[in-house]
């Protein structure tokens, strides 16, 4: 596994010149790839670039951005901006959470589904928002997070 | 294209995109900005392109994605060219009848056109819908006639000509005075004199020309319910980079980046395209059209940290460390990125700079009011009938900007309160409609300009829960530097946690506003100093609803879970089911014809049963500290009818 992470982690390095600087991007470009960060890629990565794995991780938890634990292969995100709020996000959230029983945050322990919140995807025309990968879903009501929660549980199974 | 090598060859080359674009050509423009995407313009387009080569039209007719138009309400949007014909929420069975008609043999669609709520009349061209019409759109307007990736439609519409001037032209000193003359100030929330940033940032530099500086656009829009600044950059990104070079001829550094929020994908790509394409065409790099000034840009993504939208936190991110703020001074102009003096403006900011140095600070400094001048990009979402981007003039009113802009407030509910400046800001209530918006106006009724979100508020918004919202939002993008923010913040959203679920008191009220004072005075950077804004507004505003809360038990707007009941009226109910059958946890009874109950021992509040229960029964409502009768168990709609 360890060569594995070698293969995907130098070239990224590679494409940063090995700049120190450059770590936040360096993280991103490594998760973009394996969707999270492991802690034996963390571990590498320190060594390589000579940063201690403390600052690693004090980067890596803090940027939300960044996950140390495995997504699920889908995710479903709920848009908690302040227009989607005032249109009652937080009962879809809700609604979310109790179809899905996992919290905002958890992967269902069959790894098939990752839910999150976001702070505004500045698409608040179509809010309360839920989104799944790359699939905007707008206007929702607990009817259509119901039907998209079975089509997503239905299809997945 | 070919490379720019003098300041001849830019018009040159302007002429030349002119001549080969056949004027007669039709132009369907189709919105790609993300607010359209997420309505799935992208299969839009794709289908358009399909179906133009499938009928042969690829010589008569040109698809073009531009950037966002603004008016995502209406999305996916459509304006065929040049004659301007406007379409909106178009679908894909729609394109078939738009090219035969409206392509084809100049016939307007009806069907697709905007329709005045109030008059019912259909509007046919762009610039004459009601929510365009009052806007002055200065910087935001050529998104909709430009592919963000493409540098020969910008060029094509007079790109780069102020970057030209500039070079050839002007001294650094003589940008800087016109920036200066014209009164811009920083569009990202403090409203700084833009010339002046500039002009300390050159000085500093100037005193020690070996260390060099910086400038940097800050794209970290982080405010809930504001996505202008999205918009322009993956919109308009040439824009962006002109003013960023012209800025940077100004304070005299060759070296800039461009700080994206993580959350947008589509302003990195069209950002990055632009770049490598203004590079490529010798627009950035060495030798700028041969006038031996060098300039070369970087983007950098954001993590997702609402923080590092503060100037000193977005430092040390770039820098590649946490999103910290640091004690200032020393200000970014004295020592920035790397310790070396750097200039930091928003995207905004950035965008207006072309427009001023073309048409001259006279023109500029016309537009506006007499402390803010120009034109300012607001985001109008929430519950308002136009959500979107409008862009208005300094000094127009609320009221202008939600009910003639943004065509009044959904379903003939009473508006409450509009929030502005985000999570920093105030919610300001209808006393204020008639305010002319400008830096100091909304300041002086405790809110702020911010970066230009507009949350609208109705009657159905309860103002704590929305303190509570903001505050929770601070809560969790506090940096944990400063104990106050830290754990203030924490604090306050605890005591209004418990006042919407009924178990504050009123001494409550005076802790929160201690505390409020206490984080506003012991926190180091804006997020903490601004984060007890809208507890403090709405304790000054709506004071009454809170009290309610507190008092009462209860909430007017029918918001908070823990004070509300969802009721079944037996007047209205038919027995049909329906909320039964839809009920998460069994907690209503009813059969066939009878009357419904909810059991609120079992009742969970998600509201299902209101959104199932069709509207010509409207038999469930919500109700907050009262008590109704009706039935203890279900009975047979007619027995009760009887009774009674």
């Amino acid at each position: 596994m360890a060569s594995n992470y070698l293969n995907i982690i130098e070239p990224i390095i590679k494409k940063y010149d090995g700049k120190k600087e450059a770590i936040i991007s360096i993280l991103q470009d490594v998760q973009t790839q394996l969707r999270w960060l492991p802690g034996d890629v963390l571990a590498l990565i320190s060594k390589k670039l000579k940063i201690p794995l403390s600052s690693l991780y004090s980067i890596a938890t803090f940027y939300k951005s960044f996950y140390l634990k495995p997504r699920g292969e889908n995710l479903v995100t709920v848009c908690l901006g302040t227009a989607c709020h005032v249109r009652g996000a937080s009962l879809i959230l809700d609604e979310l959470e109790r179809k899905l029983k996992i919290k905002s945050g958890e992967t269902t322990q069959d790894h098939k589904i990752t839910l999150e919140c976001v702070n505004c995807v500045g698409a608040c025309a179509l809010g309360p928002i839920v989104i799944v990968n790359d699939d905007y879903y707008g206007q929702m009501t607990k009817v259509k997070v119901d039907k998209l929660v079975d089509h997503l549980l239905g299809k997945k199974e | 294209m070919v490379r720019i090598n003098n300041f001849n060859d830019l018009e040159r080359i302007r002429k030349n995109i002119l001549e080969k674009r056949v004027l007669e050509k039709i132009t369907i423009t189709i919105c790609n900005g993300t607010g359209c995407q997420a309505y799935g313009c992208q299969r839009l387009t794709e289908h358009f392109l399909a179906k133009i080569n499938q009928n042969g039209l690829k010589e008569k007719v040109e698809i073009r994605k531009t950037g966002c138009h603004g008016f995502c309400e209406r999305g996916p949007i459509v304006v065929i060219q040049p004659e301007g014909i406007f379409y909106q929420r178009v679908k894909i069975e729609d394109i078939d009848e738009i090219i035969e008609k409206t392509v084809e043999h100049k016939m307007v669609i009806d069907r697709l056109l905007y329709e005045e709520p109030i008059t019912g009349k259909k509007i046919i061209k762009e610039k004459e819908v009601p929510f365009y019409k009052k806007q002055l759109r200065i910087v935001f307007g050529k998104n909709g006639l430009i592919d963000p990736t493409s540098i020969e439609d910008y060029i094509a519409i007079g790109g780069y000509e102020a970057l030209l001037k500039v070079l050839r032209d002007m001294k650094a000193e003589e940008v800087i005075d016109e920036i200066k003359r014209s009164g811009l100030r920083g569009r990202g929330g403090a409203g700084f004199l833009t010339g002046l940033k500039w002009e300390i940032t050159r000085k500093n530099i100037s005193s020690n020309p070996s260390l060099g500086g910086y400038i940097v656009c800050n794209c970290d829009e982080g405010d809930p319910g504001a996505y202008m600044d999205r918009s322009l950059l993956e919109g308009n990104p040439h824009l962006v980079i002109e003013g960023m070079a012209i800025g940077a001829y100004a304070i005299g550094v060759n070296k800039g980046f461009i700080y994206v929020r993580n959350e947008y994908p589509l302003a990195v790509k069209n950002a990055s395209i632009a770049i490598d394409q203004a590079r490529e065409v010798g627009l950035l790099g060495e030798d700028i059209m041969g006038s031996g000034f060098n300039f070369d840009l970087t983007i950098v993504r954001g993590a997702g940290a609402f923080v590092s939208g503060e100037e000193t936190a977005l430092i040390a991110s770039i820098e590649g460390r946490r999103a910290s703020p640091r004690p200032r001074p020393p200000y970014p102009a004295e020592q920035g990125l790397w310790a070396k003096p750097t200039n930091i403006n928003n995207v905004e900011t950035w965008a207006n700079v072309p427009i001023i140095i073309s048409n001259g600070s006279d023109w500029y400094k016309n537009i506006g009011t007499e402390t803010s001048k120009g034109t300012k990009i607001f985001s109008l979402v929430g519950k308002i009938n136009n959500t979107g981007l409008v862009e208005v003039p300094m000094g127009i009113t609320l009221r202008e900007i939600i009910f003639d802009i943004g065509g009044g407030i959904p379903r003939g509910k009473k508006f409450k309160a509009v929030q502005t400046g985000g999570p920093s800001g105030g919610c300001i209530p209808k006393e204020f409609l008639d305010l002319p918006v400008d830096f100091e106006k909304l300041t002086e009724v405790g809110s702020m300009m911010g970066s230009g979100g507009m949350i609208v508020m109705d009657e159905d918004t309860c103002m704590v829960d929305v303190a509570r919202y903001f505050l929770h939002f601070t809560q969790e993008e506090s940096c944990g530097k400063c104990v106050p923010c830290r754990i203030g913040i924490r604090q306050m959203e605890k005591i209004l946690r418990e006042i919407t679920e009924g178990k504050g008191t009123l001494k409550d009220l005076q802790t929160l506003e201690t505390l409020a004072y206490t984080v506003k005075n012991g926190s180091l950077c804006g997020l903490g100093q601004t984060a007890p804004n809208p507890v403090l507004t709405t304790l000054q505003y709506f004071r009454e609803e809170y009290e309610a809360h507190i008092k009462e038990k209860r909430c007017p707007a029918l918001v908070c879970k823990g004070l509300i009941n969802y009721f079944i009226e037996p007047e209205k109910c038919v027995g049909c089911l329906l909320c039964l059958k839809n009920c998460p946890s069994e907690a209503i009874l009813g059969g066939y014809k009878m009357i419904h109950v909810i059991v609120q021992e079992k009742c969970l509040k998600c509201g299902a049963c209101l959104e199932v229960c069709p509207k010509k029964v409207s038999a469930v409502v919500k109700i907050s500290g009262e008590k109704r009768e009706g039935p203890k168990e279900p009975i047979l709609v007619d027995e009760w009818r009887r009774k009674r």
